[in-house]
This record gives structure tokens, C-alpha cells and sequence, in this order.
């Protein structure tokens, strides 16, 4: 009997609970699924973004999906099966390209949906060229950079260029390469002395390419091909390889947070960008949740929040003069991020628009280079 | 015998109750039947809805291409008529503007522009660039049609002309996108590609952007349509009556002077002049059909161009040795799983039971390890500064230098699945070793075989069934295998699967990766059919 009171109670406090939230918070969602990458750059999404959002609004709760990776794919599948269980996705900018022109993207008014910099810069200014898509909000600017160790034997100096990689004279020892065309074509040509700005038109002729292959032929069997972006650090931990590229965050953790004999190699860093997207289709209610979130976790100062966790430049101007220390080690971040200008004297910015059209031919180019 | 016994014989056997016995047995049977249908139901049809229909429909993609006709009705028609050569005529340029203009309201042009992308590079940019700029075919004569009677701005103008008076009428109250478009039969008969046009402006609008046409000024193209079918001779006005009569009189008698601008040379001109290249028409052209070989061709290393099939250039073909690559090092995992196998099976079957069980937990034992962490541990073991070659170096087998490559090869892929997969070979083989009677080795030997005599020729035919099970498991399982080639397999010990996994969750060229798995697929059940005609299915016990 007492049971089923409280039972029955429960049940229209719960009611009335409902019905006072739907009122106050006109007809948004109150879960939210969110997809990222997991590992260290989730957690400082969280940190900076969510925790203090869901703080502010207790009804919400939010799921962390760890899918980024296959985002693209699932998120076709899903559009494809006409069920889409995501709400928020964070995908890199090539990607956020292509979900959109696959439709599985929303195109969004940036001015509308994002808030404004403090002094009253327009969102779309504040974000400028970043805005690599009607669909892409843009979050953080990495790097794709080279780290090397600092106690490999047999070497003679310190590398300073991106061409160390492939000075086997002076810095003997294996490297490690991400396995796929991007960036490492575009290293082997400006190592080959084709000049910065010419290389896309370079590398768009069948010569260009062969060049740009012969050149990564010179060190084929010292390379190490990685798929993840864990998987240099590691390495370089290990002492497998004396040198590789991976994300510049990574390498942040190598060696800062784990003090690992390991050192950054800034020149001809690769710039490329992450950011949200919001899947097509969602319901009205759902969307309404997933903009108040959007218009909360872009903000000048929750995106220069962020890079208290992780070493990654916020994707707004407004945002760089806030970037302050890492939360739990209290170093200055600003040194450590890819745009501050000491690091950014040589910098690449990867050509979306070109690696969408020559993507898959270079790539079946490059997967026949590596079997042979 | 009674001549009604002999009646019987002679007719149909006739059961009690006079029907013929084979109809009665076959009525009892298939009640039995469906029985025994009814009870496996449930499995079927979980099994069929969740199973093989998606895979059905993966597979099936390897040949599906309607996109393009689907997404370019009129320019796969106009297309026909093309022959090479140099780019096509205005009248295939003008089909192309009205279809990229729909699509690109509809957001497919790019999705088709990465399709063909696969195919030739850079249509992925052309089409995106098109889709910015196409809006702007017709705006030449929308302006001059507007300068003409400011009637032509008006929407209703436009519903009157091209809507069913049905569809009119039920629009008085209608709030939102109002009820599904319908055209008027007599604008389809007096001005038939302005009817085609707006009626898929109409649709396009209430489904994509939920506004009423009643409420909307056409798209620029449409205004292009309607010169088009002015300026084609024929008499418009006289299907019409009231007002619409001067206003279409009107039109006609202007349009052979209104300022014209060629479809054609806007796209060269205006748009990019890669619509001059006659490469990109040919691929419209060779995957204009709603089926397509082209995929298979791709998973082969061939090609599909506008001239027909040829092989793929030297420097992009990979599939081929992959597949080589694949069943070569699939049969040596099995090979290897056999040598290390046979062995282990051997001993635990002749142990006794408590000391086999303690053992048999040791080969499940990785079984219940994530095989990611199995995989890991290889990369620990067997990489360069890894315990392998760190002992071998302090054993003083091999010097520093001379560090044995052990991974990102072939020989890591086969060390670490060979591991994986041994349980996969050892199970059956255990099982069936089980069974064999002790006494037929020792008959043998009492009959004065020798120990290996006695072995191979009474007790190892015996155990050939258990072989059979697991080779068949421990290859199929390896000829699909991904993750663990994807670790430790580095650049020359990656296999098939890779290659689809990256065309399934990265390129997004799923009909490739269909293609790829259904020859794979193909390729298994071959093989499983030449192993049944040697060894004989029959042969094969899982225990």
C-alpha cells in the first residue's frame, strides 16, 4: 500500500516536472548526444564545454559517442536507415566537406546560430576564412607537425626544416608517416624544392606526382606508416622511430604532460581544422537543444577555455588574447599552440577544395606506391 | 482373391477413408512440413531481416548506379545524341543547366559530383562550383520577360498558367506548402518544357523549403524554359483563354527580340572551362546507365572510360596483388596454424582428462583476452626495441644492429594471426582426435607397424576430418580478417579487407568496397566448392 503511494506520487511529481520544464524551456530536447573523438581532446571538450552547460541547464544530459573516426560512414548508414541517434558531431574540416555535400550535413547561418565576439564582431568574421563549409563550425586549428627525439644517436645537429625527414645522412634512424597522401606529398615536394605556392599546381600534373613519390621513395624503408594519431607518440616513446609526425597535441602530451626526451619541429606544419556539424534531419525539438549548445560552446571564451586541456589554437580571432594556462600543469598555453607566431613562421594550410577532387586518385596512387 | 482386391491393385492404393494413399501421405507430410516451418520461423526470419538482407543490399550496391540518371534525367537523354569528340551541343548544355538547377536545390549535385569523382578527377569541384553558379542561367530573360509585363513577377501569374484549376481551387485556404503540386494538362501540351520545369520548381519548394508555389517567384531557369518554348514556333496562346491570351501573345511577339545568352558558353565562359573537356561528358556518358559495371572493373584494377574497358595506369593498380597477397598469406596462417596445431591437439586428446581440461583453458584462454589487446601485446613483443629482439640481442644471437624486422611486414601479420586463430584449429581438431579409439594404433603396432607407420597410415586419416574443419575455419576467418593486419601489418602485410574498410568508413565508395567484398565473397564459396570436390565436405567434423 505505503509503495504504491509513493509510486504514485513519484509518477505525478514526475509529470508535473515535465510539464514545468516544457514551459520554461519552450520545446527543446533534453538529451543530447554528441559525438568526438574520445581520449584527452574529448575530456577537454567536456571540461570546457559541456560540465559548465549542463551546470546551467541541470534537465539536460548528455551522451559522449566516441565515433568520430567512422563519423562519416555511420552517419550515411544512419541517414540511409532514416534514424539519426546523433545530435552534434565533431569531424575534421575535410570531412565536414564532404558531409555536406552528401546532404548528411545541416547548413547553418553561422551569424545566426553563434554568438557574436564581446566586442561585437559578427560570428562569421570572427570565425573568417575558417568557415570551410555552409555546414562546418569551426572549433580548433591543429597541426599535423614532426616530432623528433632529443637523444637519438648518431645524429649530427638538431633538425630545423621538414626536410630532415629526409636527411638520412645527418639524422639516420626510422620515421614515421601517416599512411595516407595528405600532407606527405606536399612535404616531398617543398623537400624537393618546388616552391610553397606552387605545389598544388605541382602536384595536380601526373609528373608532379611522380616527383613527389620518388622523392618518398628515397626513405620508403625507414618509414613507419601510422593509421592513428596515438600511434607516433608511442612510437617515438618507444624509441621505434627517432622522428614522425602526428598532431601537435599529441605531441603536446609527449612532452609536456609525460616529459618524454622528445621535441616539436614546427616548420611546414600542416594547419587543418576540427569543429561540429549538425547531422540533417533532426527533430525541431532536438535542434533547438543542439543551437543552444552550439551558441553556448562557441563563444570567445568557452573556445579559449578549451586550451587549458589541449594544446590546440581556438578557431576564433577573438579567442587567442584569452588563451590562458593548462589547467593542471600551469605552463602558458599560448607557446604551445600552433598559431602563436613563433611557431608559425612556415606554415601550411591543407587545400580542401583540391584534396576533395584529387583524394581518391592520389590515394589509389599512393596505396599502389606503398604495395609495391 | 476377390476381383475387388484385384480392382485395388490395378487403380491408385487407396487409403481408409478412399483417397488415394500418395495424396493422403503427401497431405500428412506437408502438414508436417509446415510445422516444422512454423517452428524455425522465428530464426529464419531474424536471420533473413537482420543478416542476409542487408548484406544482400550491401552487395548489390557493387552494380547500382542511378544516381546519375536520376540526378541528370535530361542530360543522359540529350547525351545520346553526343558522339565524342569535342564538348556537346547548347541543347545538352541547356538539359544540363535545368537539372543541375534542380539538383543543386535539392543538395545532390555534389553527392553525384563525388560519385563520378571516383571516376575522373575533379568533377567533385566542378560540380560544386556549377551548383554556386548555375542559378544564374535565364536571369537574361527572367529580366527581359519582367521588363516586358511586370505580370511575369507575379506568382500568381505563374499559377494560373501552369497549375490544374483543381489544385487552385484547393489552395484558397491552404496554410504551409499547401497540398502536393499538380500541373495543368493544357501547359503541358502549350508550353511543355516550362510545364516540366516549374512543376519541378513547385515540388522542389513545398518539400524542401515548405512555401506555396501560389506564393513564390519560379527560378531564373524557368524564365529560360519559357523562352525556349516561345521562341519555338508554336502557337501557346491559343490553348488559353482571358487574360493569359495577351499576356502569352505579348511574350511571343517579343521574344525573336530579346537579347539572347547561349547555355553553353555560359558554363565554358562563366562557370569553368573543364565542361569544355570532353573526358567529363564521356563519364556522364559511361555511367549514365542505372547499372554499372564499373565498380567490378575498378575492384579488378580495370576501368571504365567513354572508349570502354581498358587496364587501370601501372602506377594506381593495388587490387590485384591484394587479393594475391591475401589468399597467399591466408593459406600460410593456415599452414602454420596446422604445423603449430596438430601437435597441441595430439597431446591434449592423449592426456589425462583433469591435465587436458587445464590445458584446453590455456588454448581459450586469449579467446576471452579483446583481441585489440592480444594485438597490442604482439607490437610490444615484436617490434624493433620490443623482448624478442631485446633477447635475442642480450643472447648475443644477433648483434644490435642486425635487430630482426618482426613487424609492419608479413611476417608480423602472420606471427599475430596465426596466434589469433590457432584456438580456431586446435578446437575441431581436439574434438575429433577425442574420438579415436586407442586400440587401432595399438592393433596396428601389435600387427608390427612402426611407431610412424602406425601414426600416418591408421591414425592421422582418422584425424583428417578435424583438419578439414579447421583449415576451413581458420582460412575463411583470415581471408577477412582487418584489425590485426591494419596493426602489425605495416605497408606490405595489409590485406583486402583494409581496403575495404577504408573505402566503407572513409571514401565513402561503398560500391566499390560491395564490389570488392562480393568477388571475395565469390572467391570463398569457389574455393569451398573445390575443397568439397577434393576432400568432400562430408569429410569435415567440427567434432
Amino acid at each position: 500500500m505505503k509503495i504504491q503511494t509513493l509510486m504514485m506520487s513519484s509518477a505525478a511529481f514526475a509529470v508535473a516536472a515535465t510539464g514545468a520544464f516544457a514551459d520554461g524551456h519552450g520545446n527543446m530536447s533534453n538529451e543530447m548526444t554528441v559525438v568526438s573523438w574520445g581520449g584527452a581532446y574529448q575530456s577537454s571538450q567536456d571540461n570546457a564545454y559541456v560540465k559548465p552547460y549542463v551546470e546551467a541547464n541541470p534537465d539536460v544530459s548528455v551522451t559522449w559517442d566516441e565515433s568520430s573516426a567512422e563519423a562519416v560512414a555511420k552517419l550515411r548508414a544512419m541517414n540511409e536507415a532514416g534514424n539519426i541517434t546523433w545530435d552534434l558531431v565533431d569531424v575534421v574540416a575535410s570531412d565536414a566537406i564532404r558531409l555536406c555535400d552528401e546532404g548528411l550535413a545541416m547548413e547553418i547561418d553561422h551569424d545566426e546560430v553563434l554568438a557574436a565576439a564581446p566586442d561585437g564582431t559578427s560570428a562569421s568574421d570572427d570565425f573568417g576564412d575558417l568557415i570551410v563549409s555552409d555546414c562546418f563550425i569551426p572549433q580548433i586549428v591543429y597541426s599535423t607537425t614532426v616530432g623528433y627525439r632529443t637523444d637519438a644517436e648518431g645524429w649530427n645537429g638538431t633538425p630545423e626544416s621538414i626536410c630532415a625527414i629526409w636527411d638520412m645522412e645527418n639524422f639516420p634512424g626510422q620515421r614515421s608517416l601517416e599512411k595516407r597522401p595528405i600532407g606527405n606529398l606536399e612535404w616531398a615536394l617543398l623537400c624537393d624544392g618546388v616552391a610553397k605556392e606552387d605545389i598544388y599546381d605541382v602536384l595536380e600534373t601526373d609528373e608532379g606526382q611522380d616527383q613527389a613519390f620518388a622523392k618518398l621513395s628515397e626513405i620508403k624503408d625507414q618509414v613507419v606508416w601510422w593509421t592513428a594519431g596515438a600511434d607516433t607518440p608511442q612510437l617515438l616513446a618507444d624509441g621505434e622511430v627517432v622522428m614522425g609526425s602526428t598532431y601537435n597535441g599529441r605531441l603536446f602530451s609527449l612532452i609536456a604532460e609525460q616529459n618524454q626526451p622528445v621535441a616539436m619541429l614546427w616548420d611546414a606544419q600542416v594547419f587543418d581544422l576540427d569543429g561540429w556539424i549538425i547531422p540533417a534531419g533532426l527533430s525541431d525539438e532536438k535542434l533547438a537543444r543542439v543551437k543552444d549548445f552550439l551558441n553556448f560552446a562557441t563563444d570567445t571564451q568557452r573556445l579559449a577555455d578549451q586550451s587549458k586541456y589541449i594544446s590546440y589554437g581556438p578557431a576564433r580571432m577573438s579567442s587567442a588574447p584569452l588563451v590562458s594556462t593548462h589547467a593542471d600543469l600551469g605552463i602558458e598555453m599560448a607557446p604551445h599552440m600552433p598559431t602563436d607566431p613563433a611557431n608559425a613562421t612556415n606554415t601550411f594550410l591543407y587545400n580542401y577544395e583540391w584534396w576533395a577532387d584529387y583524394r581518391d586518385d592520389l590515394d589509389a596512387k599512393f596505396q599502389a606506391w606503398l604495395t609495391q | 482373391m476377390s476381383s475387388a482386391d484385384m480392382q485395388q491393385t490395378d487403380g491408385p492404393m487407396l487409403a481408409a477413408d478412399g483417397t488415394p494413399l500418395k495424396k493422403s501421405l503427401s497431405r500428412a507430410l506437408r502438414a508436417q512440413k509446415i510445422r516444422a516451418l512454423l517452428l524455425i520461423a522465428p530464426l529464419l526470419l531474424f536471420i533473413v531481416i537482420t543478416f542476409i538482407a542487408p548484406i544482400a543490399d550491401m552487395l548489390f550496391r557493387s552494380v547500382q548506379n542511378d544516381i546519375v540518371s536520376e540526378t541528370l534525367p535530361r542530360t543522359v537523354v540529350e547525351l545520346d545524341r553526343w558522339e565524342g569528340g569535342d564538348a556537346p551541343d547548347e541543347q545538352t548544355f541547356t538539359a544540363l543547366a535545368k537539372d543541375l538547377a534542380v539538383a543543386t536545390e535539392l543538395k545532390t549535385h555534389t553527392r553525384l559530383g563525388s560519385r563520378l569523382n571516383y571516376e575522373t578527377t575533379g568533377v567533385s569541384s566542378l560540380f560544386r562550383k556549377s551548383g554556386r553558379k548555375v542559378d544564374e542561367v535565364g536571369e537574361v530573360y527572367q529580366d527581359q520577360f519582367e521588363d516586358l509585363n511586370e505580370a511575369w513577377e507575379e506568382p500568381a501569374t505563374w499559377v494560373g498558367l501552369m497549375a490544374d484549376p483543381d489544385w487552385i481551387s484547393g489552395q484558397a485556404n491552404a496554410e504551409g506548402a499547401g497540398s502536393p503540386f499538380l500541373i495543368s494538362p493544357v501547359a503541358q501540351q502549350a508550353l511543355p518544357e516550362t510545364a516540366r520545369m516549374y512543376s519541378q520548381f513547385a515540388t522542389v519548394i513545398q518539400t524542401e523549403d515548405a512555401d506555396n508555389p501560389a506564393q513564390e517567384k519560379p527560378w531564373a531557369i524557368v524564365y529560360q524554359a519559357l523562352y525556349e518554348d516561345l521562341s519555338g514556333g508554336a502557337d501557346a496562346a491559343a490553348f488559353y483563354d482571358g487574360d493569359l491570351v495577351a499576356l502569352i501573345t505579348e511574350a511571343q511577339g517579343a521574344v525573336g527580340g530579346f537579347e539572347t545568352q547561349p547555355v553553353r558558353e555560359f558554363f565554358l565562359d562563366e562557370i569553368d572551362e573543364d565542361w569544355a573537356d570532353p573526358q567529363i561528358w564521356g563519364t556522364i556518358e559511361a555511367f549514365s546507365s542505372p547499372y554499372t559495371a564499373g565498380y567490378f572493373l575498378s575492384a579488378i584494377d580495370f576501368q571504365l572510360t567513354p572508349d570502354g574497358v581498358s587496364l587501370r595506369p601501372d602506377d594506381e593498380r593495388v587490387y590485384g596483388t591484394l587479393f594475391w597477397r591475401t589468399f597467399k598469406m591466408s593459406m600460410i596462417i593456415m599452414v602454420s596454424c596446422i604445423l603449430l596445431g596438430y601437435p597441441i591437439s595430439f597431446l591434449l586428446s592423449n592426456l589425462p582428462l583433469r591435465t587436458s581440461n587445464l590445458l584446453l583453458i590455456l588454448v581459450l584462454l586469449p579467446f576471452w583476452t579483446s583481441l585489440l589487446v592480444r594485438t597490442s601485446a604482439w607490437k610490444a613483443l615484436l617490434q624493433n626495441e620490443g623482448v624478442i629482439n631485446d633477447l635475442l640481442v642480450w643472447s648475443g644471437l644477433i648483434s644490435d644492429a642486425g635487430r630482426l624486422a618482426l613487424i609492419n611486414n608479413q611476417t608480423g601479420t602472420i606471427i599475430a594471426m596465426t596466434h589469433i586463430l590457432l584456438p580456431f584449429m586446435i578446437l575441431p581438431l581436439y574434438s575429433v582426435m577425442k574420438t579415436i579409439p586407442p586400440y587401432y594404433v595399438r592393433a596396428a603396432k601389435s600387427l608390427g607397424a612402426s611407431n610412424w607407420t602406425a601414426f600416418w597410415r591408421v591414425y592421422f586419416p582418422q584425424s583428417v576430418p578435424g583438419i578439414g574443419a579447421g583449415c576451413i575455419l581458420v582460412f575463411i576467418l583470415a581471408i577477412g580478417y582487418y584489425i590485426t593486419p591494419a596493426i602489425v601489418g605495416g605497408t606490405d602485410g595489409i590485406f583486402i579487407s583494409n581496403r575495404i574498410a577504408y573505402h566503407i568508413s572513409s571514401s565513402l565508395n561503398w560500391g566499390l568496397a560491395a564490389a570488392l567484398g562480393t568477388i571475395l565473397l565469390v572467391v570463398v564459396l569457389l574455393l569451398y566448392y573445390i575443397y568439397d570436390r577434393i576432400v568432400g565436405i562430408d569429410n569435415v567434423s567440427l567434432g
